[in-house]
């Protein structure tokens, strides 16, 4: 028969709890990492003094897959592979900033039409990982429905990813120079489909969380962070956006073109919940604003650099020209070697700022990778939203934050 | 006489015991269906046409399943707390009636079990034992989260409970009778829901919390407690919980309905009184239906909030119409 082992939690965060967990006033709690509300495999200690929260103790790491050293033992093409297990609900925004890292170090040309279809896979992904995120935080205060209402305008979307790269989540499509290849010929359709619906179904998911009472009551006043304590801890994003600060990097710092299109950045001043919530749902509408604009004018043209020294040539060409059969044949097998330097690119993912710093030695392997990623910064802030607030609310709060582990562990 | 009478009342009260334990189980499939059609889905339909087999299905993988005794758990509360659960919601229905008197062999029968004088009593008192089987199940099981679901079930119980006791005090003051039978009949000509509509909406607010049923879940709020008081419960004991909050369901919807709603009453009935069960079946789906409906568009409130609600709104609102019926009685009779 096997033997339990019962661990004791207050021991072994001793230094963590406060005295009064010691002496038994408080409980500690375990929530998590299997837990239904904790988003994958977050666990948290809670101490708890009745059901209201004196302390909670993020424990971070069960999803560590060591993606930033399994990079360095990979050609730049194989790495990105990996970068799609990152944050898994935004695999082309992932995708989007590798590429753009790997071209500034190597100084690559990116063709019009990838530019534009770049910030329409974008934001497609925004939506994609808002309406997982409207989903869930439905799920985590009771409301069940609303999920399955995301679920079915996400399966739209997963659609289109499938039909751009053949996978429904680990696309790898956005690559350094361009797209992996031009996207099909029923993708306009598709994405058409798509923005003409989504504004209804967003007015749909509002009539039942906006103005219901039962969600004002959970969601108001909850979890509240100031502007300035956004800034002490280096929070981005929606979080961010709710503190009443329109900073957002498609703004700030335009990639991709994204100068180019009309949108707003929604902003709240209260800080809690609700503003998390509205902004959230308001950034779905600017997306699907961006994405009206983009669709209407794709300029034509490749979608991939023609610098043979970095991108393998096409099929047709390889038959016929024994200098491409050569490319094909090196960076296939060894990789392109890239210009010695180190750069660090952000872009905006759903989660807020996700940035990479890319250092190379000349090699066809990266030197260093590094990923600054959103979920890891705003977990932090995860212990002072909680503190007085109730059990319940904690589940709400961490909706809120919209963490994915795979983005906070790497 | 004895003997046929004692037979009658065996009979009765095994039909009784059958039709609420096949209702809870179809009740389940009503559910898993009514839900499935609002969220998009199709619910279950794989085990017979239309998985009318489903909860078949899910009583064989019950009744199979391991049963896991937690290590340090108080192993004799923690085996009696289901049975205290399900018990009272099997015998709340006793007071019922399913109808007038109808004639089967030349014999007269009446549709419900007894028609005792204290019968809203009787299904107040009952209802409150059911909730130590929660209370007792969360704290035996020797686990953090049940018992959080406990405490939680207790401050709900407390929270509910007068309000749900003014509810009924309405319907009473008017018929001048505690039988249900009497009730249900002093409804023929008007139902009480557009006499005490306040109560009404008192009872059902107040029911849902009675049987831990969305948006008042909180005991067993799978999102916050994993699964509240029964976390620790597998296999045939867990289906005991599941059962009783099903049937308790039920009975709650039959009990607001001979309340509020006519109960068997219906038209035709003085013709064909075979037709009573038929109308408090249709009445009791409806309600079960709205209860699902709610379940599907509302989210959960925050036990604080139900503590807050049950006592600075909805009893003062149940006391408030109980006020004004006794006064309104008072300046009719005079």
């Amino acid at each position: 028969m096997t033997e339990f082992r019962s661990v004791d939690l207050v021991k072994e965060f001793r230094h963590l709890v406060s005295e009064r967990a010691l002496t038994g006033e408080t409980m500690v709690l375990n929530m998590g990492p299997q837990h239904p509300s904790t988003h994958g495999v977050l666990r948290l200690i809670l101490e708890l003094d009745g059901e209201i929260v004196v302390n909670a103790i993020p424990d971070i790491g069960f999803l560590h897959t060591g993606v930033e050293k399994n990079m360095e033992a990979k050609t730049y093409q194989k790495a990105e592979v990996m970068t799609d297990r990152l944050d898994y609900l935004n695999p082309m925004g992932n995708n989007l900033v590798y590429s753009l890292a790997v071209e500034k170090l190597c100084d690559l040309d990116v063709p019009p039409r990838a530019q534009v279809l770049r910030v329409i896979l974008a934001e497609l992904t925004r939506l994609n990982s808002h309406l997982l995120w409207l989903g869930t935080t439905g799920l985590d205060v009771g409301a069940m429905s609303v999920f399955l209402y995301c679920m079915r305008e996400r399966e739209m979307l997963l659609d289109i990813f499938e039909m751009c790269s053949g996978a429904r989540m680990m696309t790898t499509y956005i690559r350094p120079g361009g797209l992996w290849r031009d996207v099909p010929v029923e993708f306009e359709d598709a994405v058409n489909r798509f923005i003409r619906l989504m504004p209804r179904q967003i007015d749909e998911y509002e009539a039942l969380l906006t103005n219901n009472p039962l969600f004002l009551e959970r969601t108001k006043g909850i979890g509240k962070i100031t502007n300035e304590q956004c800034h002490e801890y280096n929070i981005t994003g929606p979080i961010l956006r709710a503190t009443g600060e329109a900073y957002d990097l498609r703004k700030a710092q335009p990639y991709c073109g994204y100068e180019q299109f009309e949108f707003d950045i929604p902003t709240r001043n209260e800080g809690d919940v609700y503003a998390r919530y509205r902004v959230r749902i308001e950034e779905m509408r600017q997306s699907v604003r961006i994405l009206e604009q983009a669709m209407r004018n794709i300029p034509y043209g490749p979608v991939r650099s023609n610098n043979r020294k970095f991108i393998p040539p096409p099929r047709s060409e390889i038959g016929v020209s024994m200098e491409a059969l050569i490319h094909h044949f090196k960076i296939w097998t060894e990789g392109f070697p890239v210009p010695k330097g180190a750069v660090y690119v952000s872009v905006e993912s759903p989660r807020g700022e996700l940035g990479v710093y890319m250092e190379s030695d000349g090699g066809s392997k990266p030197y260093r990778v590094h990923y600054r990623t959103p979920t890891f910064a705003n977990l932090q802030i995860l212990p002072i939203l909680t503190r007085g607030h109730f059990v319940a609310d904690v589940v709400a709060i961490i909706a809120s934050i919209d963490i994915v582990l795979g983005d906070a562990d790497r | 006489m004895n003997a046929t009478l004692v037979i009658e009342w065996v009979v009765k009260s095994l039909v009784i015991i059958l039709v609420l334990t096949g209702g809870f189980a179809y009740t389940t499939l009503y559910e898993r269906k009514v839900l499935a059609r609002m969220q998009v889905r199709r619910g279950p339909n794989r085990a017979g046409p239309l998985g009318i087999l489903q909860p078949v299905a899910d009583g064989i993988k019950l009744i199979f399943k391991e049963e896991l005794t937690p290590h340090n758990a108080d192993k004799f509360i923690f085996t009696v707390a289901p049975v205290i659960t399900v018990v009272p919601a099997l015998v709340i229905t006793a007071v019922v009636p399913w109808g007038r008197e109808i004639s089967l062999f030349g014999r007269t029968f009446t549709l419900y079990l007894s028609n005792v004088n204290v019968a809203v009593l009787y299904i107040l008192s009952v209802t409150s034992i059911s909730v130590y089987g929660i209370t007792l199940a969360g704290w035996s099981s020797n686990n953090k989260y049940a018992t959080l679901g406990g405490v939680r079930a207790t401050a709900q119980m407390i929270s509910y409970e007068l309000a749900l006791g003014c509810a009924y005090i309405g319907p009473i003051l008017i018929v001048g009778s505690m039988s249900l039978v009497d009730i249900v009949e002093a409804q023929a000509g008007v139902w009480f829901i557009f006499l005490q509509p306040v109560a009404f909406l008192v009872y059902f607010l107040a029911s849902l919390a009675e049987v831990n049923r969305a948006p008042f879940d909180m005991p067993e709020a799978e999102q916050e407690l994993t699964a509240g008081y029964h976390t620790e419960y597998s296999g045939m004991k867990f289906a005991l919980f599941f059962m009783a909050e099903y049937i308790k369901m039920i009975a709650v919807a039959m009990i607001g309905v001979s309340l509020f709603l006519g109960g068997y009453l219906g038209p035709g009935i003085d013709r064909f009184p075979i037709l009573g069960p038929v109308y408090l079946f249709i009445k009791v789906a409806v309600w079960l239906f709205v209860i699902i409906w709610v379940r599907a568009t509302l989210p959960r409130i925050r036990y604080d909030r139900l503590m807050a609600l049950g006592w600075k709104v909805m009893f003062p609102l149940a006391l408030l119409s109980v006020m004004i019926t006794a006064l309104v009685l008072l300046f009719v009779e005079s």
